[in-house]
């Protein structure tokens, strides 16, 4: 067993430290279906989701969309073309470890690239031409019912056999 | 539709129960490797993949022996009174979109 952060218990403790009452309820589950992939991983072609608050930036760096931080009860599911160059997006996450990463190097995250890459080298089947973004969310049920099938749909359509989820 | 999620906290994953995941250790914003690096990036990557064909029973988390420092200071400080999770100024945001500033 990986030693690790008991980030239940720590951000239970914390949060109770800083004056709020409730703590938050984690998705809690104990069964999942294991969907097998159609064909092998080589022919398969992938998706990409990031809940990494993404925002593109334009040609001088500027936001293109109003960085958003927390989700809402709105479907919010966002598409970034796969081949949006890596420069011109940024993640606006406050999630992360900001004492340890500062979110500059999309790659730690988001493997658009790199799936692209692996896809050009044979090793997948294919990449989707989008990747899908979605916000941080409390609310456990406005994602599974309102983002999820929103992204299981669209990723559908794109042809794509099996989702990588990136989230931060 | 069969998914795969890289993830940084074992503890929430195992309680979310996900079909398939691939944990490493290291610091939450990280899923995929080490910033900059490359070669680190693509280990993980192409090792989380490869639990969408290996793995049979929903709820595996496989661990990646990947170590960020030799120290493990970064474990004990995140969420503590010395490194405070979010800024001020975040924690102020936060609270105007939760509407309970």
């Amino acid at each position: 067993m990986t030693e690790h952060v008991k980030y239940i218990e720590k951000t239970r403790a914390y949060y109770r430290n800083e004056g709020y009452t409730r703590d938050y309820a984690w998705a809690s589950n104990e069964t999942a279906a294991l969907t097998p992939l159609p064909k092998p991983l080589k022919d398969c072609r992938l998706g990409l989701v990031s809940t990494a608050s993404l925002v593109p930036l334009g040609e001088h760096g500027e936001d293109l969309e109003t960085p958003r931080i927390m989700g809402s009860n709105k479907l919010e599911v966002f598409d970034l073309p796969t081949d949006w160059p890596a420069g011109r997006v940024r993640s606006a996450s406050e999630d992360h470890d900001r004492f340890q990463s500062d979110m500059s190097d999309l790659g730690a995250y988001l493997p658009k690239d790199m799936l692209a890459q692996i896809a050009e080298e044979g090793l997948i089947g294919g990449f989707a031409d989008t990747v899908w973004r979605i916000l941080p969310n409390y609310s456990k049920r406005k994602i599974t019912n309102v983002d999820a099938p929103e992204i299981l749909a669209r990723a559908r359509a794109a042809g794509v056999d099996a989702m990588v989820l990136t989230p931060v | 539709m069969p998914t795969v999620v890289f993830s940084n906290a074992l503890d929430i994953t195992e309680s979310a129960f996900t079909p398939r995941a691939f944990f490493t250790n290291y610091p939450l914003g990280n899923p995929i490797g080490r910033p900059g690096d490359r070669a680190d990036q693509r280990a993980g990557l192409l090792a989380g993949l490869a639990l969408l064909e290996s793995v049979t029973k929903a709820g595996t988390v496989v661990h990646s022996d990947r170590v960020w420092t030799d120290s493990r200071d970064w474990m004990r400080l995140i969420f503590s009174a010395e490194q405070p999770f979010l800024s001020e100024e975040a924690e102020a945001r936060r609270k105007v979109e939760l509407g309970q500033a």
